[in-house]
């Protein structure tokens, strides 16, 4: 998957990423929304609120809950996706909530609810981290205060060559994967998983590959949100 | 508007540069969620900014605006707030046997009790006065701390939108529509030959006297 001078299967050097695009206000109805393509990847994001939190027992008193759907479409990978949740949907879209509830000011709004809701329109490799950052942008989009965006890169081991944003080869056949999710104004951490046995040094260089890629996936971000379609 | 893109309802929510007044000290600069914007020494945080360890931060995408030392951003997107006092336009959404729950366009349902309803009503007999889906015009009267409010419709000029169309735009955008002492809407209004009714939560009713 990698050759002796570094180049991967795809023509990507070990700290390279897939090429991204970023487009805001897709879905005309919600409050805010993101298209997001990340090599093969495609997710849209759309996020509703703050509304009245419905049932009223999820009503928090004191701050606004995150209800955060993260879904495959059927049609988003080369084998049938069963349509409707399942325990990786559940999953992911609970740390991407975690992650996000770290960043966005819950306070401002008790007793309501802000609702995200994450496609995979295409799936490779990498669709959580995908989805968070479209999720952070689609946010932005709506107007909800945070403190910074989230920029969710990962980084994995092939061949024993630390490499960052894994293609769907280098997923299934790699070593490990570290998804990570980046504050990227000030450098903080809001989500981390790590798949597979790194160590202490490969774990050091996929941190400052993530790192890396999340100021170059930021700009991308800003470009977007202010105006004009990222390529 | 300096050749740039115009304000119209239709394109007024979106980043088309359209939203909010223009010119500043600063320039147009554009923000993001997360962006540091300086020392706050000397200065106060306005709306959309945060002073976090000494330093200035935008919590909202929009445009930064600088007003003698405060600093804040014209968003892009903005949701209503209810304040009490204000003037505005509510769809109904639920009732009970004594009072009907509100939607402003804000992020709470407001209620309206009976006794601050419309005329006489008896008990149980809210639906029979005004029903789900029902256009208002009413007041805000009280808003709690945890963000609940009550809205009135015991005033001058507040009932039940029984014709006409009610449109709706983010609140931050309204001052175009009224523009400067209202001179925009007094002269809408006379090419119209409509009456409108601009309320505080962004919705504006028109009816026509034909």
């Amino acid at each position: 998957m990698i050759d002796e001078n570094g180049v991967r299967a795809d023509g990507r050097g070990p700290g390279d990423i897939r090429p991204i695009t970023i487009e805001t206000g897709v879905v005309p109805v919600a409050d805010g929304s993101c298209r997001m393509t990340w090599g093969t990847n495609e997710a849209i994001v759309a996020v509703y609120g703050p509304m009245e939190a419905h049932p009223r027992k999820i009503q928090r008193q004191d701050r606004a809950v995150l209800d955060v759907a993260y879904n495959m479409a059927p049609f988003s990978t080369t084998d049938r996706m069963r349509p409707g949740f399942n325990r990786r949907s559940r999953e992911v879209s609970k740390v991407t909530q975690d992650a996000l509830e770290s960043v966005v000011l819950l306070e401002l709004y008790p007793r309501s609810k802000i609702r995200i809701s994450i496609e995979i329109v295409s799936a490779e490799a990498g669709t959580r981290c995908v989805g968070l950052t479209a999720a952070s942008v689609a946010l932005a989009d709506a107007g909800i205060p945070m403190t910074d965006l989230v920029v969710s890169v990962a980084s994995g081991k092939i061949n024993d060559v630390v490499v960052c944003d894994l293609n769907k080869e280098e997923d299934n056949y790699g070593e490990a994967d570290l998804p990570m999710g980046i504050m990227p104004n000030s450098g903080e951490l809001v989500f981390l998983q790590m798949d597979g046995d790194l160590s202490q040094d490969e774990f050091k260089q996929a941190w400052k590959y993530n790192m890396d890629a999340a100021q170059e996936i930021h700009k991308l971000m800003v470009e977007a949100l202010n105006g004009g379609d990222s390529q | 508007m300096n050749g740039g893109p115009v304000a119209r309802l239709d394109n007024m929510t979106k980043k088309n540069g359209a939203a909010g007044p223009q010119g500043n000290k600063r320039g147009n600069n554009l923000v993001v969620p997360g962006d540091d914007l300086g020392d706050s020494e000397g200065f106060e945080a306005g709306h959309g900014v945060l002073v976090m360890s000494g330093r200035l931060k935008a919590l909202k995408q929009g445009k930064l605006r600088e007003k003698g030392r405060t600093i804040s951003i014209e968003p892009v997107h903005t949701r209503y707030i209810p304040r009490p006092g204000d003037l505005v336009i509510g769809f109904i959404e639920g009732c009970t046997n004594n009072l009907w729950f509100i939607e402003l366009g804000a992020p709470f349902n407001a209620i309206l009790p009976m006794s601050l309803g419309p005329g006489k009503v008896d008990f149980g007999g809210t639906r029979s006065v005004m029903d789900i889906g029902d256009a208002i015009l009413c007041r805000v009267q009280e808003v709690e701390e945890t963000h609940s409010s009550v809205v009135t419709m015991k005033g001058m000029g507040l009932r039940k939108i029984r014709s006409g169309v009610v449109e709706e735009i983010d609140p931050h955008l309204l001052g175009r529509i009224i523009g400067k002492g209202g001179e925009t809407l007094r002269r809408m209004k006379a090419e119209t030959e409509c009456r409108i009714v601009v309320a505080d939560n962004g919705r504006m009713c028109m009816e026509t006297f034909r």
